[in-house]
């Protein structure tokens, strides 16, 4: 079921899993059910908040879903809308929902990031007031790396940062730091990364010809380090003996690349493209084609931070998953690319920005590629993302013994809080909190993870 | 008829500059190899890869850029981007204040191991291994126990800064001629006195020198401080230029930060010079 819902529409059932059954996988139901009841749902604040009050109202009246669907498809939805308003004041109730709960305890708040797309809705949330529209007085500050962005959030310095998506799994569990309870409330980006190869492979584009290749991901707990390393192995590569994989910031994936230091890398963009758009590398493949859906980066917060200002932390992530559901839609994509282009936010060439938001790109092997969710936003943290990401820090040898997957993985990725809030800020949260997916065509059973892990025939043994 | 030394100095000094200029425009102007491409596909492309010019900027695109930020060195477009004005004055604060703490604490401590030769002696194998060790080394242990990023920075100055500043005191404490110290002896000059008196401005000379080779150091590492911690300063603005791969602005920024050190090192060669006596 897509995240964001139309409680009146008749298609759609409101308590649990995919029900249309129109489309042949879950992940493209997803993204059809975006781009089409998004742009209605979300169309206005106070429209989106009505919906919200109107679904719990439907839902009250009517505890069976069957029944709810019946009733609409007897009588239409504007009937409905209107039959129900007659009895029950969806006006006042709205309003009052839509002011919230407590007073936010601190209006001044700083938010780290690291200049690429992913950190999208983090960044416009500022130039286009989504923080001012939640009551909130943010900066977003420029961080130079993954580290540093880790010891200034740990520090304090930061409120809440982005982060990508291993990190606060890594932090909670101390590998790589001191321990410290962290938690992923938001995912920011779906997708939106890329395999880019030096100009000089053009013709090398099957992997078994990658041996002694030298790539690059941003970080060693990273999505990209995972997909690439996945993607290596199902080739027959081994990520740690037949290529070498080194941690380098995104800026320094283009200039080493130029300096022929790389031939590649898995890479956020902007970097993919701007690769192109200076001529030295091409996109190989997106990451959407390994994994379609696959989250990356989060915006991550400390558990205390939620504990201590709980008000707060409701206004601050009511203002990312507002600004992801905004960035969603496919044509506000264009004015997005304008807004965080600036040296203030990205500072990356707007065309650049462009082509990453709109999907209408230059592949750097001559084509005019479109794909329209290249990069996708929803904020929903599956815990099942987090459990995936648990079996591969094992296979990998991140970290060893007896890991407690979904545990961990519902400490961190707070999808009952997100779920509440999406439906604060009047969007319909998924009813589950893990799905099952699949990764180059082999399905992922979050329930299952040992298995899962074991079935890989290149890994480091625990 | 020849002019005066430094007239022909400068002439040098302009002849060199403009053939270095020269050079470096040639090298830059030509256009390499440009590809066919549809247009649809040529506009989402940068210069580089339409037209073939070269990705290192020539010397008027730096000009011009350079013109561009003395022009507006001071605006705010919010924390991120700052004038090139405001950077360097967030730089220079954070050097002056790690150089001053580590003026503070070099200069007494290196008297005190000058005036003592057990001290020294004692001390000595501390600063040999401290010595050498790089800011950026330092720079993560300071961001963990210190948990302030400015404050690490300031940290990560005054720590390179402190070294040869002491090294140069307590040498030039203990180097003081023995004559002199003998003079104030037979005079029974008391110690305050002495020190005061007598070391103090005989050491001068050299305490400067330290202090001249430690405000170099300093300029040089809050760069790099800058560089990694982020936020404000010289070297945040050269990295998010970087970030940009915008080599006309980091090259702008090379020069600025090459301005500000000479100056700062022409404060303290002035300085040494009101200190220095004929002997």
């Amino acid at each position: 079921m897509s995240t964001f819902d139309n409680p009146f529409d008749a298609k759609h059932e409101l308590t649990a899993g995919c029900s249309c059954g129109a489309h042949a996988s879950q992940a493209e139901h997803d993204h059809q059910e975006r781009s089409k009841t998004l742009q209605e749902v979300a169309a206005s604040e106070d429209r989106r908040f009505e919906n919200v009050v109107a679904g719990a109202v439907m839902r009250a009246i009517f505890p069976q879903d069957v029944t709810r669907r019946a009733f609409l498809q007897s009588v239409g939805a504007s009937t409905a809308l209107a039959a129900i308003s007659q009895f029950f004041p969806l006006a006042t109730a709205t309003e009052v929902f839509a002011q919230g709960a407590g007073a936010i305890e601190k209006k001044k708040l700083s938010v780290g990031f690291i200049p690429i797309t992913c950190a999208t809705p983090i960044i416009m949330a500022h130039p286009m007031g989504f923080y001012t529209k939640h009551g909130l007085d943010v900066d977003v500050i420029k961080t130079a790396g993954w580290a540093v962005i880790r010891d200034k959030t740990l520090n304090k310095e930061y409120d809440a940062a982005h982060m990508l998506s291993p990190m606060p799994i890594a932090i909670s569990l101390g590998v790589g730091s001191n321990a410290i309870p962290y938690t992923a409330p938001a995912i920011e980006n779906i997708n939106g990364q890329a395999i880019t190869l030096s100009v000089k492979h053009k013709d090398k584009r099957d992997p078994k010809s990658w041996k002694g290749f030298k790539f690059a991901v941003p970080f060693d707990y990273s999505m990209h380090n995972y997909l690439l390393r996945y993607y290596l192995a199902e080739h027959g590569l081994d990520p740690d003996k037949d290529v070498q994989i080194r941690a380098v910031p995104p800026p320094e994936m283009v200039a080493n690349l130029r300096a022929d230091n790389l031939d590649g890398f898995l890479g956020p963009d902007p970097m993919n493209q701007r690769a192109v758009f200076d001529g030295v590398g091409f996109i190989h493949m997106l990451s959407k084609e390994l994994w379609e859906g696959h989250p990356c980066c989060v915006f991550a917060a400390s558990r205390e931070f939620i504990t201590t200002a709980p008000n707060t932390y409701a206004a601050l992530l009511k203002a990312i998953i507002d600004a992801t559901a905004f960035a969603s839609k496919a044509e506000n994509r264009k004015q997005i690319a304008e807004a965080i282009a600036p040296a203030n936010y990205i500072n990356q060439p707007v065309t650049v920005l462009e082509q990453i938001l709109t999907g209408t790109f230059a592949d750097g092997l001559g084509t005019v590629q479109k794909v329209p969710n290249r990069v996708d936003f929803d904020p929903f943290p599956w815990e099942s993302f987090a459990v995936w990401i648990l079996t591969q820090m094992k296979r990998w040898g991140q970290i060893k013994g007896d890991v407690d997957y979904s545990g961990v993985a519902k400490q961190v990725f707070l999808a009952t809080d997100t779920t509440r809030l999406m439906k604060e800020v009047g969007l319909a949260p998924p009813a589950a909190t893990t799905k099952t997916f699949s990764i180059m065509g082999k399905t992922f059973d979050p329930s299952k993870p040992e298995d899962y892990l074991k079935s890989f025939a290149i890994k480091r043994e625990a | 008829m020849l002019a005066s030394l430094p007239a022909r100095a400068a002439v040098v000094s302009v002849l060199f500059f403009l053939s270095f200029v020269a050079v470096w425009h040639l090298a830059t102007s030509g256009t390499g190899a440009v590809q066919k491409m549809d247009p649809e596909y040529a506009k989402l492309m940068g210069q580089t890869a339409t037209q073939g010019t070269s990705a290192m900027p020539g010397p008027l695109d730096v000009g011009a850029k350079l013109w561009e930020h003395a022009r507006r060195p001071f605006y705010d477009n919010g924390p991120n981007d700052k004038g090139v004005g405001i950077q360097l004055g967030y730089s220079i604060a954070r050097v002056l204040l790690g150089y001053s703490l580590a003026v503070l604490v070099a200069i007494p401590v290196g008297f005190l191991t000058g005036m003592s030769p057990l001290m020294s002696r004692a001390l000595d194998p501390f600063i040999q291994v401290l010595k050498p060790i790089s800011p950026l080394a330092w720079m993560p242990l300071a961001l963990y126990t210190i948990k302030d990023s400015n404050l690490s920075a300031i940290f990560v100055i005054f720590i390179c800064a402190v070294w040869p500043m002491l090294i140069n005191t307590a040498f030039g404490v203990a180097a003081v001629r023995k004559e002199w110290i003998n003079v104030a002896r037979t005079l029974e000059v008391g110690t305050f006195r002495r020190a005061f008196t007598i070391i103090l401005p005989a050491a001068a000379p050299t305490i400067l020198t330290g202090m001249r080779i430690s405000i170099g150091i300093a300029w040089l590492v809050i760069v790099a401080a800058e560089m990694l911690v982020g936020g404000t300063g010289i070297g945040y603005f050269v990295w998010n230029e970087w970030n940009n791969l915008s080599i006309t602005n980091v090259i702008a920024a090379i020069l600025f930060i090459g301005l500000i050190g000479m100056v700062l090192d022409l404060i303290l060669a002035r300085l040494a010079r009101l200190v220095t006596f004929p002997e």
